[in-house]
């Protein structure tokens, strides 16, 4: 068939179908929003993972005046520092850095993350702890740094950072998770709108089809129209819910989140253009599936 | 051309037959008058030859081709050869009669330098050549029909059915469509057309072939409805 043919079978039946056709562009566009949202969190939580993992540390609190487990007597002493110094090296390759920081240094560092901040004023100078921050070659190897270190007299406490970050990315993850479920039963019910979409649009237009078959037309001809109409309209839909996405990009993550929260790694531009073909592959996808197998109920012969 | 061998049709709920043991035979370029009282098997008869209902038993052959073997892919192109004239015209309401004409060549694929050249001549051919930018529902019945007519010859087919073409047309306006399918036979055209009118089967003189509860009682050259003849 002649191309100018069939784009005017095609635009006159969206036009006649107009309201299921709107319901259809609109149902097409939640559910990829919600999917690219999904898809967002997703590698928003793997980018935080990758760039936090890489500077998370084993801290080891070192005794304090006050402290009160049995491998403290008082403050640590110089030569119970140094023992752990040592063992500390000694764990290479396993330990691949040892950095020390005193009571002092803590407190200076604190000073400054808390500048103006009415807390300051409730904590002393020596009321933070020296310690020593190692960083380990492989987050799994806590339990066998730990053991060795933890019964030795001046270590107050040892503190797994990535336990801390895994309660919050298990979170994010459940959080994706929802997303994601949620994406996907909107999916199911685009499926479901197509399907009746389709089955309406068939019906409506029996007489044309009744009259192609007579007249010899392919079975993928009598089908062309229909595909094309749902194959326009979920990409209508998908550009809308692009378009969601790079708006949630530039207003939301770059304009509201990042300049406030500048210690998290947000999501790329890369991220999100990778993230928009997948948008029109899975909503284009799914439609032209979903009224393949509605046509092939309907449109027998 | 077309052979109807030992052919029963029998619609899933219905307690009779509508062809019981059919035997036909038409041969290219005839014309052939279908004629017996509502439910007698007509538009069953024409509806097997189109591939849109199956027999029940016996075969039924359509240039050689046996029509229930016929693979799904190939039925376009089966039934390209085939021109249908609908009782009930089937115009799509939204398109003029140069487009409702023209509908038969563009769903084949056919240019839009072969449509412009053919149409005016059909259109001209059924006489509505003045009137080719109208839509169905300015035109008269006899009209809308003459248009449903140019779609099932604009493809030159060599086999035209139809089904009581002149069924909703007054007796002035039926003479006119009869013309027409004669002339259309002239060209070569194989022509199969159930009717229940009586004037103008007499008038033309064809071949009738008479069915009653899905039987073909009669089967005669040159006959007429009334009379059993000689
Ligand atoms: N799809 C169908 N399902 C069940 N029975 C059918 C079906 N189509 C036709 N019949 C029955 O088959 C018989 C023959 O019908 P058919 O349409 O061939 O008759 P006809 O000769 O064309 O009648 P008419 O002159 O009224 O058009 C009738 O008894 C009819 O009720
Ligand atoms: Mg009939």
């Amino acid at each position: 068939m002649r191309i100018s043919f069939v784009a005017k079978e095609v635009s006159g039946g969206l036009r006649r179908n107009f309201t299921m056709t709107l319901a259809l562009i609109i149902a097409v566009a939640v559910s990829l929003s919600l999917f690219g949202t999904s898809l967002l969190l997703s590698t928003q939580v793997d980018r935080m993972k990758g760039y936090w993992y890489d500077k998370i540390e084993v801290s080891i609190f070192l005794c304090g005046s006050s402290s009160v487990t049995y491998t403290c007597t008082g403050s640590v002493t110089d030569d119970q520092r140094t023992n752990i110094e040592m063992k500390l090296n000694s764990l290479t390759p396993t330990v691949q850095h040892v950095f020390y920081e005193s009571s002092s240094a803590a407190y200076d560092k604190f000073k400054q993350q808390f500048a103006g901040s009415a807390i300051l004023s409730n904590v002393s100078p020596n009321a933070l702890p020296a310690s020593f921050r190692v960083k380990i070659d492989n987050p799994d190897h806590f339990q066998e740094v730990a053991s060795q270190i933890s019964s030795m007299q001046g270590v107050e406490s040892i503190q797994d950072q990535r336990k801390l970050l895994n309660r919050f990315f298990t979170i994010l993850k459940g959080l994706q998770s929802f997303a994601l479920v949620v994406a996907l039963a909107m999916l199911a019910v685009t499926i479901l709108l197509v399907m009746n979409t389709i089955r309406v649009a068939a019906f409506a237009r029996r007489r044309e089809t009744s009259i192609m078959r007579a007249v010899g037309a392919s079975n993928m001809s009598i089908r062309l129209p229909f595909i094309l109409e749902a194959a326009v309209a979920s990409t209508i839909g998908a550009s809308l819910a692009s378009g969601g996405l790079v708006a949630a990009k530039y207003w939301v993550i770059d304009g509201k989140l990042a300049p406030n929260l500048t210690f998290i790694p947000f999501v790329t531009w890369t991220e999100v253009g990778a993230i928009i073909p997948w948008l029109y592959l899975v909503g284009v996808g799914i439609t032209v599936l979903a009224s393949l197998i509605t046509l092939r109920r309907y449109l027998k012969g | 051309m077309i052979v109807f061998d030992h052919v029963t049709k029998q619609y899933k709920n219905s307690p009779q037959p509508a062809l019981n043991d059919v035997n036909l035979t038409i041969e290219q370029g005839e014309f052939v008058f279908l004629v017996g009282s509502s439910g007698s098997g007509k538009s069953s008869l024409l509806r097997l030859l189109l591939k849109e209902e199956k027999a029940t038993e016996g075969t039924v052959t359509v240039d050689g081709i046996n029509v229930a073997k016929l693979r799904n892919r190939k039925v376009p192109a089966f039934r390209r050869q085939m021109g249908i004239v609908f009782q009930d015209f089937r115009l799509l309401p939204g398109k003029s009669v140069f487009d409702n004409a023209a509908f038969g060549m563009e769903v084949i694929g056919k240019s839009r330098k072969e449509i412009r050249n053919r149409i005016p001549a059909v259109l001209e051919l059924v006489g509505l050549e003045e009137k080719a930018h109208r839509l169905p529902s300015e035109l008269s019945g006899g009209e809308q029909q003459r248009v449903a007519l140019a779609r099932a010859f604009v493809n030159q087919p060599r086999l035209l059915l139809a089904d009581e073409p002149t069924g909703n047309l007054d007796p002035a306006t039926s003479v006119g469509i009869m013309k027409l399918l004669d002339r259309i036979n002239r060209t070569g055209t194989t022509i199969v057309m159930a009717t229940h009118d009586v004037a103008i089967v007499d008038q033309m003189r064809k071949r009738i072939v008479q069915m009653e509860s899905g039987r073909i009682v009669r089967d005669q050259e040159r006959g007429m409805y009334g009379h059993t003849g000689n």
